[in-house]
């Protein structure tokens, strides 16, 4: 049985199931620095990041697209990390970081590419500081090691400057922890005290596998024996999320070397929109994570609170309506490659073999549209 | 026909043949990645794990590297393991275990270690995936000795090509048309005689097109249009990658005297550089145009959007023949 409660497994919580602040005592005070309009923000992501998930599914289902990967139930993991971000940290992340994306000042047609087939990235990693997604499991966590490892190098770590101070940070999944990459980025960035955050997004399931299948000890104490301390925090909980992410990325910004965090959630739909999860886990499971719902739990907080009030909230289900039109709009606005872009980048230099097979091919197209003509 | 001859999807085909292998032989194993409660995303495996339990149709953690080195082990302890991978690009995390390891335990033991150890993987486009699920990585394996490679291209090849695999003693890699899962065919379980390297599917005179797993519907249709342009086609079809069934081939080439090869992998050092060199070493003096090879371009396997312009298709390959038929 799925063990959810803060009670049962120990983990860093600011707010309960309920929305109720609960003491947390290393964090109360970052928590404190949030402000309102922080508040709101996070609240306002998870909910637009929920609708772009619904609508995305809903596009697949269309045929709009080959696939999806819905992050729903994942909002408060992925958002809370995003906002805890500076602009110069650069993320390597795996398929289902949409809410990560977003923070990163990704567009949803960017997003939509890899799965409508148009293109296998979408994207330029350095202008969002955000890699492209990773669906070989783990293989992004030592592309962030090595990233870190050069911050290092460069002297881009530990001035005090929390302008200019560069945490790399590298997102998977429990499933990806079983991974021989992941060992091996574990050890390098031990190895070298590359400032690097791991976070796991522990969402029980790697497909049909739950996570006591890739292991029966904490995945938040993986990073122990490599000299890399470990956390793990209520994935469900925005604000703990974004306190203990922030706390960790100044740590690693500041030259304290690696980091790990567990970040505790649920994959309430499907893998992908090609998986059907009945056969594998029960409703009752997931009817329980439901009531651990990451927004609702916001929500109840922020009114609770005052800093939201009906008013705000039918301004926001607008603004997600109006967001998911657009959402639709630039998924059926993009246009499919033409055949010549298949041999653009396989190589930065020209390469004759693949001009000749270019050329050859496109010959082939055009006697095709002239046999047509006839 | 035989009793045992039944319709059925090449899916089901092989899920009948793996269960066949495990009812006649308790040491046969199955590993892999969500084969167990949900059957793998194919459902290759389904219900195999309700009959015959965890502890021999195994879920593993998602590692490919410790599936292979640990089926490695269980081979040695005496187990005849069977492992899925998931997609074929996800085989490249066990790259070093296939090749440095599971490929020459045999010969640096002196043969007295045999590795009956049987990999399956879903290959091959055409499914409208996204990146590292519609690769043709056959190639890569072919040249590491100590790997035998098989593949099918309907439901009674994929059964047989099963049965032989897991009875081989040597490592045999099976790579499994994945765009064909739903092909139904006549599957004869007691079909008795061996399917051999490679078979004829149709004969001809004209020319010998010579292809496997995937392509080789395409190719049936591609021996149906070109009769209606008064060109006579022979099929040959591979179901042995490794060793390759080159007498055969031979035959039907100097019968024939042009030979056109397909495969979706890339032609650069692809199955097709070999078979068309081992033919031009054989029957040179017998051809009477150029081999034409028809296949994947030396590219990162396109999106999904794309792979219809990068998989040999109908017309590519009528093309192929018509242009051998010039000479
Ligand atoms: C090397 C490799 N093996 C297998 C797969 C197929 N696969 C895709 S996602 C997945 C499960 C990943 O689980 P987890 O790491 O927990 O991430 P989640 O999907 O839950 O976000 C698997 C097995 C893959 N993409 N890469
Ligand atoms: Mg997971």
């Amino acid at each position: 049985m799925a063990q959810i409660t803060a009670t049962e497994v120990e983990m860093v919580q600011a707010l309960d199931a309920e929305g109720n602040r609960t003491p947390c005592p290393e964090y109360d005070d970052a928590l404190s620095t949030l402000g309102a309009a922080d508040l709101r923000r996070m609240y306002q992501d998870m909910v637009l990041l929920r609708r772009f998930d619904t609508q995305a599914t809903a596009l697949q289902r269309q045929g709009e697209l080959g696939l999806w990967p819905p992050s729903l139930g994942q909002e408060a993991a992925q958002i809370g990390l995003g906002q805890a971000l500076r602009p110069q940290d650069f993320v390597f992340g795996s398929y289902r970081e949409h809410g990560v994306a977003f923070s990163r000042g990704l567009q949803p047609a960017d997003l939509l590419g890899v799965f409508r087939g148009t293109s296998h990235g979408g994207w330029d990693p350095q202008k969002h500081r955000f890699h492209t997604y990773a669906i070989v499991i783990g293989t992004q966590t030592l592309h962030a090691t090595g990233y870190a490892m050069g911050m290092n190098l460069q002297g881009r770590v530990g001035n005090q400057d929390p302008e200019r101070d560069v945490a790399t940070v590298t997102c998977f999944g429990d499933g990806a922890t079983s991974q021989g990459d992941v060992s091996e980025a574990l050890t390098f960035a031990g190895a070298y005290h590359a400032p690097v955050l791991f976070y796991c997004q522990n969402n029980q399931w790697a497909i049909s596998e739950p996570v006591h299948t890739q292991t029966s000890a904490d995945l938040y104490r993986r990073g122990e024996g490599f000299g890399i301390p470990g956390i793990r925090v209520d994935g469900n909980d925005v604000l703990a999320c974004w306190a203990v992410a922030q706390t960790a990325l100044e740590k690693v910004r500041s030259g304290a070397g690696p980091l790990f965090i567990e970040a505790y959630t649920y994959r309430r739909g499907p893998h992908t929109t090609a998986d059907d999860p009945t056969k594998y886990r029960s409703g009752a499971e997931v009817e329980a994570w439901e009531r651990r719902d990451p927004i609702l739990r916001m929500q109840r907080y922020l009114s609770r609170e005052g800093i939201i009030d009906d008013a705000a909230e039918t301004e926001l289900e607008e603004r997600a309506e109006q967001f998911a039109a657009e959402v639709r709009e630039a998924c059926k606005a993009m246009p499919d490659p033409a055949p010549a872009d298949m041999f653009s980048h396989a190589y930065r230099e020209p390469h004759l073999l693949v001009q000749e097979e270019q050329e050859n091919y496109l010959a082939y197209l055009a006697s095709l549209d002239e046999e047509d003509e006839q | 026909m035989s009793q045992a001859v039944k319709t059925m999807t090449m899916a089901a085909a092989l899920n009948t043949s793996l269960r066949t292998s495990m009812e006649q032989d308790p040491k046969v194993l199955l590993m892999g990645e969500d084969i167990g409660k949900l059957g793998g995303v194919f459902r290759i495996t389904e219900g195999l794990q309700k009959d015959f339990g965890e502890h021999r149709v195994i879920d593993t953690p998602l590692a490919e590297s410790g599936i292979v080195g640990t089926a490695i082990g269980l081979a040695i302890s005496g187990y005849r393991p069977v492992v899925e991978i998931q997609f074929d690009a996800f085989v490249f995390p066990a790259y070093d275990q296939i090749v440095t390891q599971l490929a020459k335990i045999h010969s640096r033991t002196g043969g007295t270690q045999p590795l009956p150890v049987t990999i399956r993987i879903p290959y091959g486009g055409g499914i409208g995936s996204p990146e590292h699920h519609s690769e043709s990585p056959e190639a890569v394996f072919g040249h590491h000795a100590g790997l035998r490679l098989m593949t099918a291209s309907d439901p009674h090849s994929a059964y047989w090509v099963i049965q032989e695999a897991i009875r081989s003693d040597d490592p045999v890699i099976v790579f499994e048309p994945k765009r064909r899962y739903w092909m139904r065919g006549q599957v004869d379980t007691e079909a008795g005689t061996p399917l051999g390297a490679a078979r004829i599917l149709a004969e001809g005179t004209d020319v010998t097109l010579v292809t496997y797993g995937p392509l080789t519907p395409v190719a049936q249709t591609v021996v149906e249009q070109a009769e209606k342009l008064g060109i006579s086609v022979e099929l040959v079809d591979l179901l042995s990658l490794n060793p390759l069934g080159l007498d055969l081939l031979e035959d039907s080439v100097k019968r024939t005297g042009r030979l056109v090869i397909g495969h979706e992998a890339p032609t650069f050092l692809g199955m097709g550089a070999e078979l068309s060199a081992r033919m031009v070493e054989r029957a040179f003096y017998h051809l009477e145009a150029p081999i034409a090879r028809v296949g994947g371009f030396h590219l990162p396997y396109p999106p999904s959007r794309l792979e219809e312009h990068y998989l040999p298709d109908l017309d590519r390959m009528l093309d192929a023949v018509e242009e051998v038929m010039t000479h």
